[in-house]
């Protein structure tokens, strides 16, 4: 499978995401976000990290690079596209995916490990995951508190939209077990056509036992499944 | 031509900063305030003599990039 990891000026998740798709054998380019033209890609990939400094709001400079209308080009066509933290935000921004990342409700930075509820497995990302499986991830976000509408929010409860949902120890989804904020306690979000990922969570951290866990693997091997 | 543009939340979305910052003054002493909400401020300088052409750009560029309108609002003046 071949993969295209975006680059802007802030990035700093994207060497990480690179090692666990080279890992798992994916042909790997580093995309600059001054390109004009994406590589024929199978999955792209846009990392977390700082874009521009978080400035304005997280993502809303990098959605207007270069880069992005190739992006959602390809995302309208259907390719597999990932956004993760700052890609989560910046896929909103430039709305391949709805909704708002509002600041922590705590007003505070969160870096730790959290646990996430699996709740949707038939699609590209997480097929090789249970329902209900329990997985340790770690974020790392001031802006990580999903809102969006009751009529969207309906819409992605119905349709299985949702893919993780933040939870505790004994897989209890409540506020306790929210880091930030988030609606419903919603950690992913999917397109309708399920093409598009966009997750807090940071799956890339959790690839290798040796220095926090496996449980991100699942993600990366679901989608060469 | 010079506008200015202010940015706020909607009013059905959490402000947590802007609670803080109401919670804060209410500690030091301000009992009678109800309410406090944070937004953003911008001071927009536009080369365009037409004030109906350039309130249209400015109206522009808040759509496009300055205001997110699914959580924020926006109000534009003019500048004296």
């Amino acid at each position: 499978m071949k993969s295209s990891v975006i680059v802007f000026p802030g990035s700093n998740c994207d060497r990480d995401v690179a090692v666990a798709l080279e890992k798992l054998q994916f042909k790997n380019s580093m995309i600059w976000h001054k390109e004009t033209e994406l590589p024929k890609s199978d999955l792209i990939v846009v990392p977390g990290g700082f874009s521009y400094g978080d400035y304005l709001r997280s993502g809303a400079i990098a959605a207007k690079s270069n880069i992005l209308s190739e992006i959602i080009d390809a995302g309208k066509k259907g390719a597999l596209i990932l956004g993760i933290c700052n890609g989560f935000q910046i896929l909103i921004e430039c709305g391949l995916l709805q909704g708002a990342l509002l600041r922590n409700s705590r007003l505070k930075f969160v870096s730790k490990d959290i646990l996430v509820k699996v709740q949707s497995n038939k699609n590209k990302f997480f097929n090789k995951y249970k329902i209900d499986e329990v997985l340790k991830l770690n974020i790392a976000h001031n802006e990580g508190n999903y809102f969006t509408d009751k009529k969207h929010l309906e819409e992605l409860e119905n349709n299985d939209l949702i893919p993780l949902k933040y939870c505790d120890e004994k897989g209890n989804i409540d506020l306790k077990a929210n880091p930030n904020g988030s609606i419903n306690n919603i950690a992913a979000i999917f397109n309708k056509n399920k093409n598009i990922l966009g997750m807090m969570p940071h799956p890339e951290r959790m690839t290798d036992k040796a220095l926090s866990g496996e449980d991100g693997l699942g993600l990366f091997l679901s989608l060469i499944n | 031509m010079k506008f200015s543009v202010t940015v706020t939340l909607k009013k059905d979305v959490l402000d947590p900063q802007g609670k803080v910052v109401g919670q804060t003054l209410k500690s030091m002493g301000i009992k009678k305030l109800n309410q406090i909400r944070q937004g953003k401020f911008f001071e927009i300088d536009i080369d365009e003599k037409d004030s109906v052409k350039a309130e249209d750009q400015v109206k522009e560029m808040c759509k496009k990039l300055l205001v997110n309108q699914i959580i924020e609002d926006f109000e534009i003046k003019k500048a004296e």
